[in-house]
């Protein structure tokens, strides 16, 4: 809540320079600042204070924070594999409630509606604030400047770059696992409750003071593949279900029968034809989202087509992905998070479906990540600007309704493509300027929407490819214009007030912007 | 007595871009407006607005107007309040219109109907992106999309969208309810440029003269000078008995279509893939429309997963001899215009034509021919035909003929 002094920061934004009591660095640029110091590190441990037979369990969650000294003011981290089926993070703050700490520190690797639950904690005082995704009710819950403190958003490598900087200090990661054994080893890709993989609570693991593994499928040591080392883990908890598997992965995943969006999807596969950026050899990243999925779709059948063949693939895999694979339209698959049982199936199997996290895949603050080795992304946004601005967290009404996730280190990849639709109902997608800037427009190449393709003036070399083309290349402004003539005129601005209620880091550590209180 | 209340247009959880309205009229106390709108946000003003300017355009000056609006643009929200206050007899016979958003060219004659979607009349989110998805023809419908007590709301709903909606390339078609609805259809429909009118379930050449007697009605009224044209749709074994009398009902006729569903039921069969039901109703389609010199149409693919099932339809309508097919999804489209498309063989033959009847025409020739053989006149127009439809497909390129 405490917004402390303001600054404008190099985007020409407003905003804190102190969070919750704390000072942070306001942006500077694309590539601009440069960290200095040392990473931070977790204590030293001993053996002597762990059982020689490797048995960490304990009898309960409630436990297992009480022997971790659990206390008010402290970070606890949760992670979002098991997506909306996930029971974990509910079962953290409902033993923190029951031992009557309070002011906690919620640091998720990302929220999802089942986390409302939440909301009762963040009333009564048991968490303070979040920092990381703040999705659908915890993000109109913060929007109306019902959290205590300020919350704040990173993506995926942005939260792995604020734990080893040093940036968050976790007291406790509780991490829930598909499969573990007593000493802490524990994998996603078996168990009824099977997400595919933990890659976001690698950190976590690594950097925390102390480390607990619920798990709903124990089995004897030594779990196989251990995606978290039980040498990084203090308790192990048993329970009787870490999720509801009907909301972890889709049984299979259906391509979207939506004419718009195949339009879409189907445009941007072919604009990545004809500019030659489909190649023997070359890499793209899609996610899931049913635009993103149909260019995948669209991007194999001109890969089949053309006898072209991909040197690498980056997930969120799904079964159409994983058909690529084992067709050999694609060498490898460097996975960040399985969307459905294929995925989970082709992880557990394929040595070339390869897991990652966001370190190898995100991480700014480290010697290179895959990102920027990426030769195509496509991703979708609530609004760009005219400016190839755009936003991921809040809606043109002003709401938080959002997490970044890994949209903001996706858009070092070589060309960053949006897919979105011109209009969403009545709401123009392409405005004049974002209401929270997420991405700077300098990093976004491509936008493209059912009713034309715009590129970034930057992107010359990409218009001069596209000559003579029968795709519909047009000014972004021009869009703009379209749009705004179908949705009856320029919308209206959203009312804020002053208070800021979250902030937007960029994927160095900087503060690009902050979200306000939406008027009453 | 007039009606207490009024509702028009559409709510509910899986509504979208669309907007209901509930005006009350009353005698003193203003326009007092309830608003629940999606954009509230963005346009909550702008809304406010439109519907105190509407109910100033029909005089009304007390009222309660209750609007819930799931993102509806503004010519649906016109729609759906002039709709409430026609069905509360307080428009004076008036019409609010939404400007036209395109100059709208004439119709043609002979243009291409390969493919047709249908769209529903009363769903607002379906117009706004057909014409994107390019069909030959786009449809409006005002007949078995929309249910019985929907029949205004619709028609002012489609109304609205011949003006306000961008057509882009497509012919601006719209299928009337039957006689004697259609008839009120038409008049609310005539006067926004409208390329085609659909005509459902005619089984008599009266059916359509009495739509072409409105329609020269309006016609002579308007000075509009605009052409209209018809596309009697045939539903019935009457109307496959009667096809060229229908055909020829009407120099307004374009096209002849049929509609399988109900003729299948009414002649007592099931409707099968294979079609040996329907083989001989389609036949006298393709025949009547042929001798009465305009387009033969197939019916509607109605299973719009099955792409193989609709390509080896469209094969098979070709093959019989239809120009054209009705499609329901616009993934239908492509898969139509590829399969109406002229084959390898078709198109260098339709070419070899060409450039000779081309050649003659240098030449001063009163005759065409192709080595030894004399090539007639309706041939070489069937051939110019294959060559624009390959041009419209992509399969040629307007300098085709330097390499052929």
């Amino acid at each position: 809540m405490s917004t402390g002094e303001m600054t404008v920061n190099a985007a020409g934004r407003e905003v804190p320079q102190i969070i919750n009591g704390e000072r942070h660095v306001p942006y500077q640029g694309v590539n601009k600042y440069r960290p200095k110091g040392r990473k931070a590190a977790p204590p030293i441990a001993t053996c002597i204070d762990y059982p020689p037979d490797g048995d960490k369990r304990v009898s309960s969650l409630k436990e297992a924070l009480k022997k971790a000294g659990l206390q008010d003011g402290m970070t606890i981290s949760t992670h979002h594999h098991l997506r909306n089926g996930d029971f974990v993070a509910n079962m953290v703050f409902d033993a923190a409630a029951e031992l009557g700490v309070k002011n906690l520190r919620w640091f998720p690797s990302a929220a999802f509606p089942i986390h409302a639950h939440l909301i009762q904690y963040l009333e009564s005082g048991v968490i303070h604030h979040i920092e990381g995704s703040m999705n659908g009710p915890l993000g109109e819950f913060c929007s109306r400047g019902k959290m205590r403190g300020t919350g704040i958003l990173r993506s995926h490598g942005g939260r792995w770059q604020a734990i080893q900087d040093g940036e968050v200090h976790i007291d406790i990661a509780v991490i829930a696992a598909p499969t573990a054994d007593p000493f802490g080893n524990a994998n996603g890709v078996r168990g009824k409750s099977a997400c595919g993989l933990l890659g976001f609570a690698e950190a976590d693991a690594m950097y925390a003071d102390k480390v607990i593994v619920v798990t709903d499928n124990l089995e004897p040591f030594p779990v196989i593949p251990w995606q978290i080392h039980g040498n990084y883990v203090d308790y192990v908890v048993e329970v009787e279900s870490i999720g509801d598997p009907t909301k972890i992965v889709s049984g299979t995943t259906v391509l979207t029968r939506s004419p718009d969006r195949l339009r879409i999807a189907e445009m941007a596969a072919q604009f990545i034809l004809e500019t030659g950026i489909m190649r023997d050899g070359f890499s793209f990243q899609s996610g899931a989202s049913g635009t993103a999925l149909a260019f995948t779709v669209f991007v194999r059948d001109l890969m089949r087509k053309h006898g072209i063949r991909a040197r690498f693939a980056r997930g969120g895999s799904t079964k159409y992905l994983v058909e690529m694979l084992e067709e050999g339209l694609v060498d490898y698959i460097l996975d960040g998070q399985t969307f459905d049982l294929e995925g989970v199936r082709s992880m557990r199997e394929n040595p070339n479906h390869q897991n990652t996290n966001p370190f190898t895949s995100y991480n700014f603050h480290g010697k290179g990540n895959f990102a920027s080795m990426v030769d195509v992304v496509v991703l979708g946004a609530t609004e760009v600007d005219v400016n190839f601005n755009a936003n991921v967290v809040t809606h043109s009404d002003g709401r938080l309704l959002h997490g970044i996730g890994g949209w903001q280190n996706c858009l070092f990849s070589k060309t960053t493509m949006l897919l979105l639709p011109l209009f969403r109902d009545r709401i123009p997608v392409i405005v004049d300027e974002v209401t929270t800037l997420v991405g700077p427009g300098e990093l976004i190449d491509v936008v493209v929407t059912e009713r034309g393709i715009a590129v970034n003036p930057r992107r010359q070399d990409l218009l001069e490819k596209l000559r003579g083309t029968s795709l519909p290349i047009r000014s972004i402004e021009e869009l703009k214009e379209e749009a705004e003539r179908i949705c009856g005129g320029k919308p209206q601005k959203p009312k804020f007030d002053d208070q800021v209620v979250a902030v937007i880091k960029w994927v160095d550590g900087t503060v690009i912007d902050a979200v306000r209180k939406l008027a009453d | 007595m007039a009606a207490t209340f009024a509702e028009a247009g559409n709510r509910g959880e899986a509504v979208r871009s669309d907007c209901w309205v509930k005006i009350t009229p009353k005698n003193e106390g203003g326009i007092r407006l309830q608003l629940k709108s999606k954009v509230e946000a963005l346009y909550g003003e702008s809304i406010r607005q439109l519907v105190r300017d509407v109910l100033q355009f029909f005089g009304i000056e007390h009222a309660e107007v209750e609007m819930e609006d799931s993102g509806a643009v503004p010519f649906v929200q016109m729609a759906r309040l002039e709709a409430a206050i026609r069905k509360l007899k307080l428009d004076g016979g008036k019409r609010y219109l939404p400007d036209f958003v395109q100059s709208v060219p004439a119709p043609q004659r002979d243009r291409f109907r390969r493919s047709r979607l249908y769209v529903p009349g009363d769903q607002p989110k379906l117009m706004l992106n057909a014409p994107l998805h390019e069909p030959d023809g786009l449809i409006l419908d005002l007949e078995d999309s929309v249910p019985p007590d929907k029949k205004l709301d619709a028609r002012i709903l489609v109304r609205n969208a011949l003006r306000a909606l961008d057509f882009r390339t497509c012919e601006r078609m719209v299928r009337i309810n039957q006689l004697p609805m259609g008839l009120e259809d038409l008049e609310e429909i005539l006067p926004h440029k409208v390329d085609v009118i659909l005509i459902p379930k005619v089984e008599s050449a009266e059916q359509v003269q009495e739509v072409e007697a409105r329609v020269e009605e309006f016609l002579h009224k308007s000075a509009d000078g605009r052409e209209v044209f018809f596309m009697p749709i045939i539903e019935s074994a009457l109307g496959i008995m009667r096809a060229f009398e229908i055909a020829t009902a009407s120099r307004r006729n374009v096209a002849l279509a049929i509609g399988l569903e109900d003729y299948t039921a009414d002649i007592g069969a099931q409707r099968t893939l294979e079609g040996k039901e329907s083989f001989f109703a389609r036949s006298v389609i393709v025949n009547a429309a042929r001798a009465a010199g305009i387009q033969p149409i197939d019916t509607v693919f109605s299973d719009v997963q099955d792409m193989e099932g609709l390509r080896a339809s469209v094969l098979e309508a070709k093959a019989l001899g239809f120009d054209g097919k009705g499609c329901i999804h616009p993934r239908q489209i492509r898969p139509i215009h590829e399969a109406f498309a002229p084959t390898e063989e078709e198109l260098e033959k339709a070419k070899k034509i060409v450039l000779a009847f081309e050649e003659a025409q240098r030449k001063g020739l009163g005759v065409v021919a192709l080595g030894s053989k004399m090539i007639d006149p309706p041939v070489v127009k069937r051939a110019q035909r294959t060559i624009e439809l390959a041009r419209k497909t992509g399969l040629l390129d307007e300098n085709w003929r330097e390499g052929a």
